[in-house]
């Protein structure tokens, strides 16, 4: 069974963390992993940086640009994750724009991810139709789960779709707004999370966008089942560097 | 073979609508919407009547008879400089502003590279007294100070994109961000047939005006509505799609889409995405663009501001993969040359985009009895700086 899913059937709210490889420096991607995995956290996303990142806010944006200055490449990472599996158990998601991994070969891609020990992909310029007409297919030969990310916009068919041809978990967007721009989760958030919940969707929901606390982590876990933290993070990391992972995951899940 | 757009949004392999889901139900909407919209009759009126009271068209088609002479052909000029506002941008952006009135929207969003589309988007928000916000690279707010100066007193606002490589690339994205933020209340007035499907075939059929005009212009002089050739020039590629719309399908009329060598095309400073670009994802879009073996968007170079996009429209790079059209580089020298002599025999002073089409004479032969349409897509007032610079005058 893939990792994603094995995951996801434990009794606990899943804490889940974005960074961009090759940031701060090039070298730190295994160590940032490592690092997480041993503070209990849950899942990662590696974000493989891209220069023209469209969803994300300044934060991401700036990592990505910083990453690809220090000489990030689909190739470089591979090879820093090529022993990955020796030493971390959880679930390992790449995240990242479509084009690079176009240029790279959709194909070639997902099996040197499989051979990686990647589980999952989210890439958030892929759209859903696309997906389920032309790729859905080489995912699955290669056991790649990929998520899709949904938003309180997204209509109710389409949800409904979306559900269906997931495998994995639901990114569930919190609000209206690229990464790292929210400040605290209101009622329309709450009443957003507690009618997902409602419609009772075959895959569990995890959020993401705007969390960058124990209180917005607790608040968005009330009714899904995990939550993803990425601008915050990058943040910590510029200011506080590497070695103090253990201050962040600890202030989240206190 | 079919040229113009497929009903799932794909000019042959390129098109499409490669956005992240928090902008799905936007693009949607216009999808689902717009040829709706434009067939209503009010809309087609009201759209006409703009066009023709405050844009000032038709504009004419000119047979230049000096240029004609030098270079032993029939060679017309279709004067989009003399629009409102000095070039064809303005007929997108009226387009879109009603578009965007009949959707509900309240607030409207655009880019800009040189700042003409952002001027023609001030514009038309003036005259519908909407709020605007233009988003511009710092460096080209830096370069194009009068045309920032003209979005300010129209009443825009201008916001710098600070990401990146800080100029037109730059700028779309932050707009895209913005829109992500906003989805409900604002309509993105994209400026040239990219981005996601609907907006290439939208901003197409609003620039067909001027294909449109060129078949009865013609018509009246030549006694036939089809040219031999239509030649325009490409950055995104709003002008030369409006150029050759109603031409696409009829192979008999000969199309050349004009880019931007810059300093050369292998000189690493060139803006030639035909030759330099490879399949890809650019705002939305599959179309060629440049970009680095890895998948990264580089960042494209030309004297002139409007055609230093790193893709062209998924429309031009069917036109190009099919060879339906004949795609031509020339670099900064043989455009500001060609600039400069269509100001001295035919007294016009054209946008150093524009020029760049003007240049293929030193490239392409003529037969004397063919009759060639050049899209003079924009005047030159903007660029008087840089001929200044140039020619040291």
């Amino acid at each position: 069974m893939n990792r994603i899913n094995q995951k996801l059937k434990e009794d606990k709210k899943l804490l889940s963390i974005y960074f961009s490889a090759g940031y701060p420096n090039l070298n730190d991607t295994v160590s940032i992993i490592e690092n997480l995995e041993k503070n209990g956290v849950d899942m990662i996303e590696i974000g493989l940086p891209f220069s023209d990142p469209l969803a994300d806010g300044p934060t991401i944006q700036a990592s990505s640009t910083e990453a690809l200055k220090n000489g990030m490449t689909t190739e470089v990472l591979f090879n820093q994750l090529k022993d990955i599996r020796k030493t971390v158990t959880i679930p390992l998601i790449i995240m990242g724009y479509f084009n690079p991994m176009l240029q790279y070969g959709v194909e070639a891609f997902c099996e040197k991810c499989q051979q990686t020990g990647i589980d999952g992909l989210i890439i958030p310029d892929l759209p859903v139709d696309v997906y389920n007409e032309r790729y859905k297919a080489t995912f699955e030969k290669y056991g790649l789960i990929n998520v899709f990310l949904i938003t309180p916009q997204t209509s109710i068919e389409r949800i409904n779709f979306i559900d269906s041809i997931s495998n994995g978990f639901i990114y569930m967007v919190s609000s209206a707004s690229v990464t790292g721009s929210s400040s605290g989760f209101g009622d329309e958030q709450t009443n957003y999370f507690k009618r997902i919940k409602n419609m009772k969707l075959k895959n569990p929901q995890i959020v993401g966008f705007g969390i960058n606390s124990n209180e917005t982590f607790n608040q968005a876990t009330l009714s899904a089942k995990g939550a993803i933290i990425g601008s915050a993070f990058i943040k910590h990391l510029s200011k506080k560097g590497v070695n103090t992972i253990h201050e962040f995951v600890s202030g989240i899940l206190r | 073979m079919k040229y113009n757009i497929s009903n799932n949004g794909y000019y042959g392999d390129f098109g499409g609508a490669y956005i992240p889901e928090m902008l799905y139900p936007n693009v949607e909407e216009l999808r689902q919407n717009y040829l709706k919209i434009m067939a209503e009759p009010s809309f087609k009126e009201e759209f006409n009547q703009l066009l023709k009271d405050y844009v000032g068209r038709p504009s004419p088609l000119y047979f230049a008879r000096r240029l004609s002479k030098k270079y032993n052909t029939k060679i017309y000029l279709k004067r989009e400089d003399l629009n409102h506002t000095g070039a064809h941008k303005v007929n997108n952006t009226i387009g879109q502003i009603l578009m965007a009135q009949r959707l509900g929207k309240t607030r409207i969003i655009a880019e800009t590279g040189a700042g003409q589309h952002g001027v023609a988007t001030a514009t038309v928000c003036a005259l519908m007294g909407m709020e605007c916000i233009v988003y511009m690279g710092e460096i080209d707010i830096a370069r194009q100070a009068p045309n920032v100066a003209r979005m300010k007193m129209l009443g825009a606002k201008v916001v710098p994109a600070l990401s990146g490589s800080r100029t037109l690339k730059d700028a779309t994205n932050e707009a895209i961000r913005d829109w992500i933020n906003n989805p409900i209340n604002t309509h993105y007035i994209i400026g040239s047939v990219v981005g996601p499907h609907p907006y290439p075939d939208m901003v197409a059929r609003f620039q067909a005006v001027v294909s449109e005009e060129i078949q009865w212009q013609l018509k009246e002089k030549e006694g036939k509505t089809t040219p031999d050739y239509v030649v325009a020039c490409v950055g995104g590629g709003s002008n030369a799609a409006g150029a050759f719309y109603h031409y696409l399908e009829n192979t008999n009329v000969k199309l050349i889409a004009v880019e931007a060598a810059g300093k050369g095309i292998h000189s690493g400073e060139s803006a030639a995405t035909s030759v330099l670009g490879r399949e890809g994802i650019i705002h939305g879009s599959k179309t060629l663009l440049m970009q680095t073996k890895d998948g990264q968007i580089t960042e494209p170079y030309s004297i002139s501001a409007g055609l230093d996009y790193p893709g062209v429209g998924p429309m031009h790079a069917h036109l190009y993969k099919t060879g339906r059209a004949e795609f031509i580089s020339i670099t900064d020298d043989e455009a500001m040359t060609a600039g400069l002599e269509l100001s001295q025999l035919e007294g016009i002073i054209p946008a150093i985009e524009t020029s760049h089409a003007f240049a293929i004479f030193d490239h392409k032969k003529f037969k004397a009895d063919d009759v060639v349409v050049i899209n003079l897509s924009g005047r030159g007032d903007k660029d008087l700086q840089n001929y200044i610079d140039y020619f040291k005058l």
